[in-house]
């Protein structure tokens, strides 16, 4: 018997596929979104709406939180730690969390490095705005991918940026030669056997979801039909008029994101999105996304 | 013959990759109308309470329910598994309710409890099978005439078969063994050869 191999890290990715990943930030969230068939939640304390809002250094949740969040639900649960922040990944180990995000959301810890996942048995997903970041961070141990996006702005432009940069580096890389490989690697920043694995199957060796300004039905199931296997939703839920119908239809919408006649049901009455950033707006200093490399 | 794999949520594309290289034509499907001219239907992988929850709001439970009951084979995998049994511990939807079986859901507690174990399988022939178990269930009783096809070494039961219906704890999916999808395939080639002596008038 194994465990904590690679197999089973990236294949709990592949179970939460064709679903919906929602923030939360107290039991009473969770219940909410295990009711509307969220089929991960990421257990945090405070959504990056909130923390874009307080400032200051955004770390690691109270694990007391967690813990109260990992009771309230049956589904599986995620938790933040910083980028480098080996121990916060540790500790969220040590509690049982089912999937831990090295995440821009929060302060990163280390500028230069990120964490050396394969060292732990919990699996990670990480952000990436292009293919040369989502390779690196696979080659780290991530068994799990996800956009970047802008998080906690509702505003969908730098998740489809994101994607569109991630899908299109893959389309690129399966119409080279062989021989054109290796400075593409260079070029991309990403490990060579990675470059040789997409450009041979067309596809990343691991899922990854769409995430960072997903605030309606419409953005998850454009985000679905630009290629994400599933979406991430923050800010978008508990910080909208009424949450609970919002995630029912966004779940709705990443299940039936082809069919335009179930998108446009799910979408009626529900009440105000959160309000959006726009991200030109935004000092680089603000930007989440530009945390990581 | 067209064989459906249930799209709601879970890693469905990968059970529909193995029944691609397998020759099969593949049928997503997400609304009852999408089962029309399926032979046999795949649960797969996925969470268990993001699907039943669907099931219900898309009118799938009744006419999957109806379509088992009839004899159509059906495979569930991991989730799958649980939403066919007739009580599912753990759940707080109800799912397909027509295996005779009693699931415990997460049986072996969070993700850095999954595992990855060579089980036998007698019905397979053969070497045992590399069964990849992720925040899986076990099937904590079977009622003949179901049997069950596989345990692990402290006598778990992971696998089952009742009938046409049969149900793993772990993912044939992940792994290059198609032996486990050939094994449903001939059950759904069998079920197709009965209903065209039934019904001469339909392929």
């Amino acid at each position: 018997m194994e465990q904590g191999t690679w197999l089973l890290k990236k294949g709990l990715a592949q179970m939460l596929k064709g679903g919906v990943i929602m923030d939360v930030v107290t039991a009473e969230h969770a219940r909410i979104a295990e009711e509307a068939g969220a089929c991960a939640v990421m257990a945090l304390e405070r959504v990056p709406a909130d923390i874009r809002a307080a400032g200051g250094v955004a770390r690691m949740s109270d694990p007391t939180k967690i813990i109260e969040i990992m009771e309230a639900v049956t589904i599986p649960v995620m938790a933040k730690c910083r980028i480098g922040h080996f121990v916060e990944a540790q500790v969220l180990e040590a509690l049982g969390t089912d999937y831990i995000d090295e995440s821009e959301v929060l302060t990163p810890a280390d500028e230069a490095h990120h964490i050396w996942k394969h060292d732990f048995k919990v699996p990670f997903v990480c952000g990436c705005r292009d293919l040369g970041e989502a390779l690196r961070r696979i080659g780290e141990g991530a068994a799990m991918i996800r956009t970047k996006g802008e998080a906690g702005t509702g505003n969908v432009v730098e998740a489809v940026r994101h994607m569109r940069a991630v899908q299109g580096g893959i389309k690129r890389l399966q119409a080279m030669g062989e021989d054109e490989l290796m400075a593409e690697a260079k070029a991309l920043g990403a490990p060579f056997e990675l470059v040789l694995e997409v450009h041979r199957t067309g596809a990343l060796p691991v899922v990854n979801f769409a995430a960072g300004g997903v605030a309606t039905p419409a953005d998850a199931a454009l985000m679905m039909q630009l290629g994400a296997d599933g979406v991430f939703v923050g800010s978008g839920i508990f910080k909208a008029e009424d949450p609970a119908p919002r995630a029912v239809a966004i779940v709705q919408a990443v299940t039936h994101y082809r069919d335009a006649k179930v998108i446009a049901e799910v979408s009626r009455g529900l009440g105000a999105a959160m309000s959006g950033i726009d991200v030109r707006t935004l000092p680089e200093t603000e930007q989440l996304a530009r945390r990581g490399w | 013959m067209k064989v459906g794999v249930l799209a709601l949520q879970g890693d469905f594309q990968e059970h529909a990759a193995v029944l691609r290289r397998l020759g099969v034509e593949v049928v997503e499907v997400r609304q009852p109308e999408d089962m029309e001219g399926v032979g046999g239907l795949i649960i797969p992988g996925g969470e268990s309470t993001t699907i039943t929850r669907l099931l219900h709001r898309y009118g799938l439970v009744i006419p999957l329910r109806e379509r088992i009951r009839q004899g159509m084979p059906v495979l569930g995998t991991c989730a799958g598994m649980i939403v066919l049994a007739k009580e599912a511990r753990g759940l707080d939807r109800e799912g397909l309710e027509v295996m005779d079986i009693v699931v415990q859901r997460n049986a072996f507690g969070r993700q850095i409890d999954s595992f990855e174990a060579d089980i036998p399988i007698p019905a397979l022939g053969g070497d045992p099978f590399h069964a990849v178990f992720i925040r899986a269930p076990i099937i904590e009783e079977v009622q003949a005439p179901g049997e069950a096809l596989a345990t692990l070494e402290d006598g778990t039961v992971v696998a089952a078969r009742e009938g046409n219906m049969l149900v793993l704890a772990f993912h044939p999916e992940l792994t290059a063994d198609t032996r486990m999808h050939t094994y449903f395939l001939e059950l759904v080639r069998t079920a197709a050869a009965e209903t065209g002596l039934k019904e001469p008038s339909k392929k």
